[in-house]
């Protein structure tokens, strides 16, 4: 395709992207790299209902000044990024010198915010995205082997989990799993210990909010290989069979090599969404024991005072994660662009 | 797959078929609680007593004088008016999709025929843009809306979604057109057509399947929203999900929670019949796309 | 403290003169409204959108993300509205960045029938309007206090003790509970505990911080006491999850916000036998302070610095209207007005007997945001059994150093 074409062809798209996503991109590594100008701070009586207090306030015309003499703020390079609510290079470095063994090193690591929540996030990452291929893959052979009749009804409810609106989802879930609530008291008749809770210990927040990704994602994964069952041509099916294949064989060997790309596709979704999980941890009020890089953004834009430039070296950090993330799939995706334009 | 190659052994049909069901209730149990649920009131629903209470309805009964009450309903649609979000959310998801689809088509149409290298940094570059979480997105959005005065309408609100939308609807679209045998459209050119042409007469016609798979996506995304369109609209412009969190209540204030139970039930109608409608398409849609990336 | 015995004394004087406020007329102008998503808030809006017609008009957006966007919709010039409905804590990022203004002249001339201690003034001048007041106090069973023969506690010492003598009475494994979901609701717990116990926030006169000292470990201790009596979900516990507990008769003692005192009260959600044995009182004193342990809040209205002052005229005098004591008396059950024409009900008495004991205002201080979002980020791991105090409050301390020097606060 000339140029020209491609260019006329792709300019909506190209348009709205570089409008809304890469100009905030660009105005949020800006953004990343200054921090506030010093505040001048001056000491006042405040009064209200409650009787007055000495308190200080920022001095605004001192601080004006020095806002329109430089709008950006100052510039502080990579500090931001390097902070201790971020990458904490200081820190980090202290801790391995100082630290006891690995052990002491690792609880250290785990005391900072952002080691914390990429420990939790990458465990989240690595467990949800295969088990949720998986599962995908096991529900499209099941449904797939169903009469055709059933199979409408059958999709339309396995759909359920994605269209439900994640902010409702995760409350009524987070409802049910109380200890008075349905999912939770029958947990605790089965382990038989009626202390078992599913928000208080670590480890068991963790579990759930896992097992609620896998719920929310399988969908996803589900109707995308299932379409992909359908193109399995039934030939090659047919003449495995008459070479004597068993079916595990022939799902082995026949199937599963014709949903790779597919699966390409889906583990490419699948990691950059389960990286940036967020809505679980809120939904499900599990910030004390599981928070990601997602998670801190929010915190940052929600406080009273709002922390942009830390939200905007969180996000390029997320961003710098995903990409890493995804560099494997996407070497094997610039083979099959080459294989194919030859 | 045809039925010789699908004949299998009773004990794998039993077992493929238990799975199956167990998937189906893990994946409708919640769902049909909440329906159930959402014709009680609020202390049977969310009863710290009993969870039982939800099925008996002890409260709905003590309070209402029926095991059932469409109070939730009642008050999310008349006394709060919950129509007037639902006609923004429609108003939101029915252009954002139809925006969305057709730069989308324009857009991985010309990635899948470009065959240049930069079609695959484009493409590189989309999920780039994809990575960036939208709070950050929307957060530096306000301060340029504002002063423009572009802000709490829904064009903006639209727009911002069909650009946040397009990285997966180019990727999707794009591996799509690419199953399409490309002697298609470039038998119509040298028939004499133009390429935009060529795409109008000949690739138009049989791209339906696939638009529409990538539409229930698009849909999905518009639809179930809310970072965006809890911070960019105005009150009177508000869709469903912001008005659905409203109902949760405050630290101040108690909210009325069953009326966003009963919202939620009612929010998602329209996606059962959405869903029912174009079943046949959303599954032939990607057999015909993605599935060959 | 006795502001609500002097809010009593100038409610006549200010029922006398309100009949000046029958029609608004408000020469024109346009209001616009921002402000957070709640029943009292939508009653004073409403009471300023009576004002419309006549060349005024008046819009409201109440929403909850109402703080995400207050200062980028003031930042615009024009502003995107006329005025905000604020707090104590979100009015400190409009003060930070010279969004709002001065009311002195307005009040002056339009709000002569207000409460002297309605204004919030800063350095001299009136920056805000209050209309409301909340704070989290204490609400216990006087049933179940009878059944273990203890009288109503009046510090959290005694909290402990009554608790236990209820575990040990075998009423209820845990009868305590208050709002410590893990973030903002946890660091609120602890400011009013560390406040009860005598601490300081900050240096004098300087953003730097010092919590990492004995008020802290103490107000850090008393809460993980406190805890052992409450359910092990504690920290997802807000204010929904506390108020359900309470109506469902499985916590007999709990700090909560005044604000949920009606709902609770009223007959909806909970038996006969829990609302009527449901008492409010002052948020008890810790560790032989003698303030309760906890903070005092506000509501109130801002002026937008960036419109024109027709608009902003327009706006102030709606909300005169909206706080005539006529408007209020008729709306006097919603919350605790601070405005004349309210009297108090039942449901604030514990506000009241708080304030009246002299609890605290939340700091409106430039950087205590900041604080509070450290705070809620790092005291969970505390109060789990994973660290000690003072790890807990050195890394509260170093996150908030962070913020603070990207914020500018500190260099």
């Amino acid at each position: 395709m000339p140029h020209r074409t491609f260019l006329w062809f792709i300019l909506p798209s190209l348009l709205a992207m570089v409008l809304f996503i890469a100009l905030p991109i660009g105005s949020v590594i800006v953004q990343s790299l200054y921090v506030e100008h010093p505040q001048v701070m001056v000491e006042s009586e405040s009064c209200g209902p409650f009787g007055c207090t000495s308190a200080t306030t920022v001095d605004q015309a001192a601080t004006r000044a020095l806002r329109e003499a430089h709008p950006l703020g100052r510039f502080n390079g990579l500090g931001t990024y390097l902070d201790r609510n971020h990458l904490a290079t200081t820190e980090v470095s202290a801790a391995w010198q100082t630290a006891t063994g690995p052990g002491d090193f690792v609880s250290r690591l785990m005391n900072l915010p952002f080691y914390k929540a990429l420990a939790f996030t990458l465990t989240y990452t690595f467990v949800v995205t295969p088990v949720v291929i998986l599962a995908g893959l096991a529900i499209a052979l099941g449904v797939n082997g169903l009469p055709r009749l059933l199979r409408g009804p059958t999709i339309f409810v396995s759909l359920l989990p994605m269209i439900v609106t994640p902010l409702i989802g995760s409350l009524i879930l987070f409802w049910m799993i109380d200890a008075d609530g349905i999912i939770g008291a029958t947990l605790q008749r089965i382990a038989g210990d009626p202390d078992l809770s599913l928000k208080a210990s670590p480890a068991l927040t963790w579990l759930t909010v896992i097992l609620y990704g896998i719920w929310h994602q399988a969908p996803f994964a589900f109707i995308v290989f299932y379409a992909g069952l359908q193109t399995v041509p039934s030939e090659t099916l047919e003449a495995a069979q008459i070479d004597g294949a068993s079916r595990w064989q022939r799902i082995r060997y026949v199937v599963v090599p014709y949903m790779a790309p597919l699966a390409v596709f889906v583990t490419l979704i699948q990691l950059m969404d389960n990286f940036r999980v967020f809505e679980a941890i809120v939904g499900l009020s599990a910030a004390a024991n599981a928070t990601s890089l997602s998670y801190f953004i929010y915190s940052d834009l929600n406080g009273d005072t709002q922390q942009f430039g830390s939200a905007a070296a969180t996000s390029m950090l997320t961003i710098l994660g995903v990409a890493i993330l995804l560099t494997p799939v996407l070497i094997r995706t610039w083979r099959d662009f080459n294989r194919k334009r030859v | 797959m045809a039925s010789a190659a699908n004949r299998r052994a009773p004990a794998l049909v039993v077992l493929s078929t238990v799975l199956v069901l167990l998937w189906l209730v893990i994946a409708a149990f919640p769902f049909l609680w909440t329906l159930w649920g959402s014709f009680k009131v609020q202390g049977d629903f969310f009863s710290r007593a009993d969870w039982m209470n939800a099925i008996w309805g002890t409260h709905t009964i003590a309070q209402t004088g029926n095991a059932f009450t469409a109070q939730g309903y009642y008050g999310a649609w008349v006394q709060e008016g919950f129509w007037r979000a639902a006609l923004n959310t429609g108003i939101v998801v029915f252009f954002t999709v139809i925006i969305s689809l057709t730069f989308g088509t324009l857009g991985g149409y010309a990635l899948a025929r470009s065959g240049y290298r930069y079609a695959f940094w484009l493409l590189m570059l989309a999920l780039v843009f994809r990575a960036m979480p939208h709070i950050t997105l929307v957060s530096g959005y306000l301060m340029p809306f504002f002063q423009w005065n572009l802000w709490g309408h829904l064009p903006t609100a639209i727009i911002v979604l069909v650009a946040i939308n397009q990285p997966f609807t180019l990727w999707m679209l794009h591996s799509f057109f690419l199953n399409i045998p490309k002697d298609l459209d470039e038998s119509a050119m040298v028939d004499g057509c133009t390429r935009f042409q060529s795409f109008w007469h000949v690739i138009v016609p049989v791209m339906w399947p696939g638009v529409i798979t990538t539409g229930l996506f698009s849909f999905l995304l518009a639809y179930n929203d809310f970072a965006v369109t809890a911070m960019l609209l105005s009150r009177e412009n508000q869709t469903m999900v912001p008005q659905i969190a409203s109902f949760l209540g405050s630290t101040y204030e108690e909210g009325n929670v069953m009326f966003a139970v009963a919202a939620v039930v009612s929010a998602t109608a329209p996606l059962f019949v959405l869903i029912l409608f174009f079943q046949r398409q959303i599954v032939s849609g990607l057999t015909a796309g993605a599935v060959k990336g | 403290m006795t502001f609500f015995r002097l809010a009593g004394l100038t409610t006549a004087a200010a029922l006398a003169s309100s009949a000046a406020w029958a029609g608004c007329d408000i020469p024109g102008g346009d209001v616009r409204v921002l402000g957070n998503d709640y029943g009292s808030i939508q009653t004073l809006v409403a009471g300023a959108e009576a004002c419309a017609g006549d060349g005024v008009t008046v819009s409201a957006n109440l929403t909850t993300e109402h703080q995400s966007l207050q200062v980028a919709a003031l930042t615009a010039d024009p502003a995107q509205y006329t005025a905000a409905v604020v707090a104590n804590s979100s009015i400190v990022p409009l003060l930070n960045n010279d969004l709002i203004r001065s009311l002195d002249d307005m009040v002056a001339q339009y709000g002569q029938d207000l409460n002297r201690n309605q204004m919030i003034t800063i350095d001299g001048h009136v920056m805000a309007v209050a209309f409301q007041a909340n704070a989290q106090h204490l609400f216990y069973r006087s049933d179940i206090l009878e059944q273990v023969g203890l009288p109503v506690p009046t510090t959290y010492e005694e909290v402990l003790t009554a608790a236990q003598a209820i575990r040990d009475a075998g009423i209820m494994q845990y009868p305590f509970a208050m709002n410590t979901k893990v973030g903002w609701n946890l660091a609120e717990e602890f400011v009013n505990m560390y406040l009860g116990e005598g601490g300081q926030f900050f240096e004098p006169g300087s953003a730097r911080v010092s919590i990492n000292n004995a008020q802290g470990v103490a107000a850090l201790t008393m809460l993980r006491s406190l805890m052992a009596y409450s359910n092990p979900d504690f920290l997802t516990f807000d204010s929904n999850a506390t108020q359900a507990l309470w109506e469902s008769g499985q916590i007999a003692l709990a700090t909560l916000w005044g604000s949920r005192a009606a709902g609770i009260l009223d007959d909806e959600g909970s038996t006969e036998e829990i609302t009527s044995h449901t008492m409010l009182a002052a948020a008890p004193t810790v560790g032989g302070g003698s303030i309760p342990a906890s903070t005092l809040w506000w509501d109130g209205i801002t002026i937008a610095a960036h419109v024109p002052d027709a608009d902003a005229e327009a706006s102030f005098r709606a909300f005169m209207h909206a706080m005539s004591a006529d408007y209020i008396a008729a709306h006097n059950n919603e919350t605790v007005w601070l405005a004349p024409g309210y009297t108090p009900t039942p449901a604030a008495q514990g506000v009241f007997a708080t304030a009246n004991a002299g609890a605290l205002p939340y700091p409106m201080l430039p950087y205590m945001g900041l604080l509070h979002t450290a705070l809620g980020d790092n005291l969970s791991e505390f109060l789990q059994g994973q660290e000690s105090a003072e790890q807990a409050l050195a890394d509260a301390e170093a996150a908030y150093t962070t913020a603070a020097r990207a914020q500018g606060f500190l260099e």
